[in-house]
């Protein structure tokens, strides 16, 4: 039996996929500008990753917040300043926890469904179809569903914030009764533009990555029942390891 | 029916020598097909012998390793992206398992290509696309997904979808497998119809004898990656070659055993 996973240890089949993404992305690259031509095809890919994925976004976001919150509470009491709750929540969500979770849970929603759809595609014939119908697939179906998982991935990193935010206030204010002026205060007086944009950045570039994890691995899945599953897991797992790399990169060269 | 005044035309598609191998698999060793315009050409022969593959070169979707294809008079190996793609809006393929877009409505789907490759404004586009599925009887399926069709009805939209660019060739992949007998009917019907009505140069791979001897002008028969037999149905029938008879006539042994080549039977089943 082929192995289509990578050995942990097969450098040089590993150097080889990355090359192979790199030229897939150098492709889907190409394709981008004429796929703008098409907003309506964008538009249904932003809803497929972004709105589709909000229920699980939102609910996560809120139980972190509050986590944050109990967690934050208990530590920030041993110093007896309960008040900076609100900016060590926001802090860390916006800069740290926001994106990385974010990106963690749309490479499990969207990344997923993307490679699944397009595995699924190309194994019933229909990207093949397009092909001979002189219609570039890449151009048709890949492009859409990276710029949709691109423009997707920040918003919902957004959301992921406001509502973990929310959660910490839900803990920290109305439960454990520090006070509303006090929080709200301090957490817009410390959070600066430039950890937003730190936030922004990363969660940008998770999304290309996740994006790209997804279109790629789907795009060249084996065309059978147990090929399009194993894209799909190479999916998550791969876009988890990279997001938590690039986390460590991305972190190191801001500060 | 084939004439000598259109042998001698110069071919639509003219398949010369080709080699084609996979790995260590030789699919095959000198294949050359000429296909006049207007004709019905039929690549016929057993499962297995890359029929499929014939057309998959045809439409320049993977190279022959030697020997040249020529479509229109262009080589279509030696074709960049743009080239062939223009190339393949002038030809039509019908896939055998009908490769609906499943995310769309056959009314989206047989659009599909116009809107890819046309600035048609809406009403234009509607009437075109409710003529083509006219053609084939469907206009009633319009809104329907294409999980909501049958095998049947998939392919003959799938037909609609070929037709809507009007191609000047269309190739067909196993039109007939896995049909019940009025499917079938219909389908030959409809192939033959767009072959009289509209010129459309049709090639059709098959194995379905009985179908393909109604309709078609000339028929290839491939068998072991060379062309073992090729003329009008009615001359391969009477052919003295074993090999053809044993195809025409469904023979379950013969030169094309029955048994796949493989090791003594007694030496395996000692082996531990």
């Amino acid at each position: 039996m082929r192995v289509s996973g990578l050995h942990p240890l097969d450098i040089r089949a590993g150097v080889i996929k990355v090359g192979s993404v790199a030229r897939f992305l150098v492709r889907v690259l190409g394709q981008c500008l004429p796929a703008l031509s098409r907003p309506q095809l964008l538009v249904d890919q932003i809803y497929n990753a972004g709105a589709r994925s909000l229920v699980i976004i939102m609910l996560c976001g809120l139980f972190v917040g509050m986590v944050l919150g109990l967690q934050g509470y208990q530590l920030l009491a041993r110093f007896g300043s309960e008040s900076a709750l609100g900016v060590a929540a926001a802090l860390g969500l916006i800069r740290e926890l926001g994106p990385v979770l974010t990106a963690l849970l749309f490479a499990g929603r969207a990344g997923t469904a993307l490679a699944s759809e397009i595995g699924l595609m190309g194994a019933t014939d229909q990207l093949t179809a397009m092909e001979m119908m002189a219609v570039d697939p890449v151009r048709y179906v890949v492009a859409p569903r990276f710029i949709g998982g691109i423009v997707a991935m920040p918003l919902l990193a957004a959301i992921f914030n406001c509502i973990g935010i929310y959660g910490t206030q839900l803990v920290g204010v109305v439960l454990l009764r520090i006070p509303a002026g006090t929080f709200w205060s301090q957490t817009g007086s410390a959070v600066d533009l430039r950890d937003v944009r730190e936030g922004v950045i990363k969660s940008l570039v998770f999304g290309v990555a996740c994006s790209l994890i997804a279109v790629y691995e789907g795009y060249y899945a084996e065309p059978t029942a147990e090929g399009v599953g194993l894209a799909t897991t190479r999916t998550v797992v791969t876009s988890a390891v990279l997001i938590l790399i690039l986390d460590y990169v991305l972190t190191a060269a801001f500060l | 029916m084939s004439n000598p005044a259109e042998a001698s035309r110069e071919p639509l598609i003219d398949v010369q020598d080709v080699h084609y191998s996979i790995g260590t698999h030789n699919v095959f060793s000198g294949v050359s097909v000429r296909v006049a315009p207007g004709s019905i050409t039929a690549i016929m022969g057993p499962s297995g012998t890359g029929k499929t593959t014939l057309l998959r070169l045809i439409m320049g979707q993977i190279v022959p390793q030697s020997g040249r294809i020529l479509a229109f008079g262009q080589d279509v190996a030696t074709l960049d992206r743009e080239r062939l793609y223009a190339l393949r809006q002038r030809v039509g393929l019908l896939f055998q398992n009908g490769a609906l877009l499943t995310g769309m409505s056959v009314f989206e789907n047989v659009a599909f290509p116009v809107r890819e490759h046309a600035r048609l404004p809406e009403p234009v586009l509607r009437e075109l696309v409710l003529m083509k599925l006219q053609a084939v009887g469907l206009r009633v399926a319009a809104e329907l997904m294409p999980s909501e069709l049958s095998g049947g009805m998939s392919r003959r939209v799938a037909l609609a979808r070929a037709i809507v660019m009007d191609p000047e060739v269309l190739l067909y992949d196993e039109p007939f497998v896995g049909l019940d007998p009025i499917s079938k009917g219909v389908i030959l019907r409809l192939i033959q119809s767009l072959n009289r009505t509209l010129h459309i140069t049709s090639i059709l791979v098959s194995h379905d004898v009985q179908e393909i001897s109604a309709i078609a002008d000339r028929t290839y028969l491939l068998s072991g990656g060379t062309v073992v037999a090729e003329g009008s149905p009615a001359q391969l029938k009477s052919a003295d070659s074993a090999v053809v008879q044993q195809f025409m006539s469904g023979a379950p042994d013969g030169p094309v055993a029955f048994h796949y080549p493989a090791p003594d039977y007694y030496q395996q089943l000692l082996q531990r």
